[in-house]
């Protein structure tokens, strides 16, 4: 009996820790989807449900396809998408062509004026695009270069998080390996191309995964360079419903759907990339 | 000789490879920062060529600035309601999802997906979810008997609601932040703690948990504190600094007065401040947190 009764008192509490615990969990969750499912929900219905006082989650009148396909074909949706594709990708190339070999140096050869360059790398991690923009800004616009994919990439071009990540990563990379490859008649370039490349390749999939969301994602660098709808990206594009862009809910929220989902999408498919890529550096955005 | 060779043709090599890399560092950070120092002793503005040296009037005007002093505490009062949730819900999240093994990464893939998605396209969700007559949080408000609340349009309640899209944005970043270390703390630890006597939750977390989580904690709170400053994307797309200027903070009062005024001189102050803010807790995180601890 007694036996019972202990079990009872060791047991209980913590089930219903558990349950209340559970509860807790399944509710956050559920305020971390929701606007999700609303988004996708307004974005199937006519305009005058979308604040409808009476909300359901599935459509009484499914306006959906011609939501999307106006937003598609209608709205220059996927011109826009095409251009945060091509600015991103962009980026990330020459982040990747400029910050590998740089990192390689850093990491693995000696030559003088090295521990500076590091050094002013790790200083230029804390420096944030909003402090350089408006000198960069200035030299993009007597460059003429205003709304150009060149001026919407250019401060991007290097990636001093890149150099640091890959750097660190490098290091790790056996010398005697290194060194066997050079005995072998290997020239550094080869050693660049088929031993270190072929082992960073979980490092820069992490750090493109991080590069591209980010870019993807942001507003404050295309806000001030991109001046024509020509140019203008997907999430740039958010901007317009801040005045009577559309007046249709319904489409503006199927436009929402369209700029967000990519990333979303992405995200599914690739979870655990994701979560390291994107923690990687510790400051969201 | 052959060795002292070799070893100039490593350094040539080495040369070659930093050198694109290097000229890009000079354009897009050395020469803009010391560019952004120049103009901040300057009355430039793009609008005319002409500009004079002004010394440190830029600064002095900050101190007299009443919309200087508003956005900083605005900036404030939003850190101070988004910084205390950031920390303390990620952290209750990350160890109650710890301890399931069952539905453990369906939870972690829920919670993250806000971090991932355009914060730009969710923000006018939001916008229509805080709607003050039909969106549907004052719907629920009124079912329980409360509000309406006017969540974007009330001088009171905009930083709130700002502070609540910014938590529902970073919750599971931080999240997993912690889950990385908890996962890091050796089991063992919490069985000598049982030995010991602490077997309760609130024991083992004081004694084990909470010690042992120090550097990643420290971490989330740099981390947080340098998002909350940098508070930009809401604000653009939701309330452009209003109403009347209640939501006007640091970096978005920068951005106004750089490009939508063009007083480069006093903007380009206003970023030095800025960076000033951001290195203090960048020089916290690298006096307190061991790098290693993360991923």
């Amino acid at each position: 009996m007694s036996s019972i009764k202990a079990t009872l008192r060791s047991f209980a509490p913590r089930s219903f820790g558990h349950l209340i615990s559970t509860l807790f969990l399944v509710l956050g969750a559920w305020v971390m989807v929701f606007p999700f499912v609303w988004m996708i929900s307004s974005s199937l219905k006519p305009t005058d449900e979308v604040y409808d006082t009476d909300f359901s989650i599935i459509p009484r009148t499914f306006k959906g396809f011609e939501n999307y396909y106006e937003v598609l074909f209608d709205q220059p949706y996927l011109m826009f998408l095409m251009n945060s594709f091509i600015v991103c990708v962009g980026i990330l190339i020459v982040q990747l062509i400029t910050a590998v070999p740089a990192a390689y140096a850093l990491a693995k050869l000696k030559f003088r004026g090295s521990t500076i360059l590091f050094g002013t790398v790790i200083a230029s991690l804390t420096i944030p695009i909003n402090v350089t923009s408006i000198p960069i800004y200035v030299g993009i616009v007597q460059a003429s270069l205003l709304d150009t994919y060149l001026a919407m990439m250019f401060p991007f071009f290097i990636s001093v998080f890149a150099i640091f990540l890959f750097r660190q990563f490098f290091r790790s990379f056996p010398d005697s390996i290194i060194d066997a490859a050079r005995v072998d008649g290997f020239s550094e370039i080869e050693i660049i191309l088929r031993l270190i490349l072929p082992s960073a390749v979980p490092a820069i999939a992490a750090f493109s995964v991080f590069s591209f969301v980010t870019h993807w994602n942001d507003l404050y660098w295309p806000l001030i360079v991109v001046t024509s709808q020509d140019k203008m990206t997907a999430t740039l594009s958010m901007m317009q419903y801040q005045s009577d862009f559309d007046t249709d809910y319904g489409r503006t929220f199927a436009s929402a759907t369209v700029v967000t989902a990519p990333m979303v999408i992405a995200f599914l498919f690739a979870r655990r990339l994701f979560i390291r890529g994107i923690t990687m550096t510790g400051v969201k955005g | 000789m052959r060795v002292v060779s070799k070893e100039r043709a490593q350094a040539r090599l080495a040369y070659l490879l930093v050198l694109p890399a290097t000229l890009l560092i000079l354009l897009i950070y050395i020469l803009p920062i010391v560019t952004v120092f120049g103009i901040s002793f300057t009355d430039y503005s793009l609008v005319s060529d002409y500009y004079e040296f002004v010394g440190l009037q830029n600064y002095a005007q900050m101190l007299e600035d009443e919309a200087f002093g508003n956005a900083l505490r605005n900036t404030l009062i939003y850190a101070g309601l988004f910084l205390p949730g950031a920390f303390i819900i990620s952290l209750i999240l990350a160890i109650a999802i710890q301890e399931r093994k069952k539905f453990r990464s369906i939870l972690e893939v829920l919670y993250f997906l806000p971090v991932t998605s355009t914060l730009a396209a969710m923000a006018l969700v939001w916008a229509a979810l805080m709607d003050s007559n039909q969106g549907v949080i004052n719907l629920w408000a009124a079912a329980l008997g409360a509000g309406p609340f006017n969540w974007l349009g009330s001088e009171n309640l905009v930083l709130v609601s700002m502070a609540l899209i910014s938590l529902w944005s970073v919750i599971g970043f931080n999240m997993v932040l912690f889950l990385a270390g908890l996962t890091a703390i050796p089991v063992n630890l919490y069985e000598a703690a049982a030995i010991d006597g602490a077997d309760h939750p609130v024991d083992k977390f004081l004694r084990v948990t909470w010690p042992m989580l120090g550097p990643t904690s420290m971490f989330v709170a740099v981390t947080s504190s340098i998002t909350a400053f940098k508070l930009f994307d809401t604000v653009a797309i939701l309330t452009q600094g209003g109403p009347d200027r209640s939501s006007e903070v640091f970096l978005y009062l920068t951005f106004l007065e750089g490009f939508e005024y063009f007083n480069m001189g006093y903007s380009a102050a206003l970023s030095l401040v800025f960076l000033g803010i951001i290195f203090v807790f960048a020089l916290i995180q690298a006096l307190f947190v061991d790098r290693n601890v993360q991923y």
